[in-house]
């Protein structure tokens, strides 16, 4: 089971609102590349690999990418508080005003809201593993353009860290699966399926 | 792995745990009542007593340095995951 600690994993802070650069953000909460999807694609995947180690990994990275949305939350918190509905207008972001006033919503930059399709769980090791290397990269490169995106050096901090986090998970994922490959060439597994070992 | 001791203190855990949810939740939303508070702090007591016992023969219980301590080889990627018992 999961459990809640109260605190971020990471300081988030801006240096003022900034309703624009909000909306950018948001494709990090529910964008194809997003937090959430990261969190639920690790988390879920962890049911068909076939090692302990491979299960772990999965599961800390998968908790740690959920410790990352709610940072995303926080920052989107930050650079929309006290803003007025002329605000989002300004910012062209209205339809969230509209739909959401305040509150958040799982949608990429664009609105559109998230999706399962972002996911996917081929419940083959190999596959998963280079799936999840490639979701690294791609949220890597988001990051990049959101801190080029913006002028604010605290919310570039705050950027940073998950940029930084993201060239770890995918050295890791990629040293799993080495190990993955390498245990299915030592005891001569070839990949067929989850049946009990004799 | 000695699974019957396993599950026997894991169930005991569980029963503890859930103690500890339930009085979370109701005081929540009754954040004055002692009598609650006693008992949540009661639960609190007992389940770190537990987990004592069940980390030293299993390895850390959560993840990111708040479970026990680890012996060599890491014990955290260790089976069996809780969907597998
Ligand atoms: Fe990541």
């Amino acid at each position: 089971m999961w459990i809640y600690e109260k605190k971020l994993e990471h300081p988030v802070r801006v240096s003022c609102p900034d309703v624009k650069f909000a909306k950018m953000v948001i494709s990090q909460y529910g964008g194809p590349d997003g937090e959430l999807s990261a969190s639920l694609r690790y988390i879920n995947q962890r049911y068909s690999m076939p090692t302990d180690t491979a299960k772990a990994l999965l599961t800390d990275i998968g908790t740690e990418e959920m410790a990352h949305m709610e940072m995303i939350a926080a920052l989107v918190y930050k650079l929309v508080d006290g803003a007025c509905p002329e605000d989002f207008k300004a910012a062209g972001w209205e339809g969230q005003w509209v739909q959401h006033d305040h509150g958040l919503f799982w949608t990429d930059v664009n609105g559109v809201p998230w999706t399962a399709k972002y996911i996917a769980c081929l419940g083959d090791p190999i596959a998963d593993l280079t799936e999840d290397m490639a979701a690294e990269q791609k949220a890597r490169a988001t990051y990049e353009h959101l801190i080029a995106a913006t002028d604010d050096p605290l919310a570039k901090d705050t950027l940073r860290f998950l940029w930084q986090r993201e060239v770890v998970h995918f050295q890791r994922f990629g040293e799993m699966l080495n190990e993955v490959q390498d245990w299915m060439a030592n005891s001569k597994h070839m990949w067929m399926g989850h049946r009990p070992e004799k | 792995m000695d699974c019957e001791n396993l599950i026997a203190l894991l169930r005991r855990l569980q029963e503890m745990e859930f103690v500890a949810v339930e009085l979370n939740l109701y005081l929540d939303t009754h954040p004055c009542d002692e009598e609650a508070i006693n008992d949540y702090n009661c639960a609190v007591e007992a389940l770190r007593q537990l987990k004592k016992e069940y980390e030293s023969q299993y390895g850390p219980l959560l993840n990111f340095g708040m479970g026990g301590f680890s012996r060599t080889p890491w014990q955290w990627a260790m089976g069996p995951w809780p969907w597998e018992i």
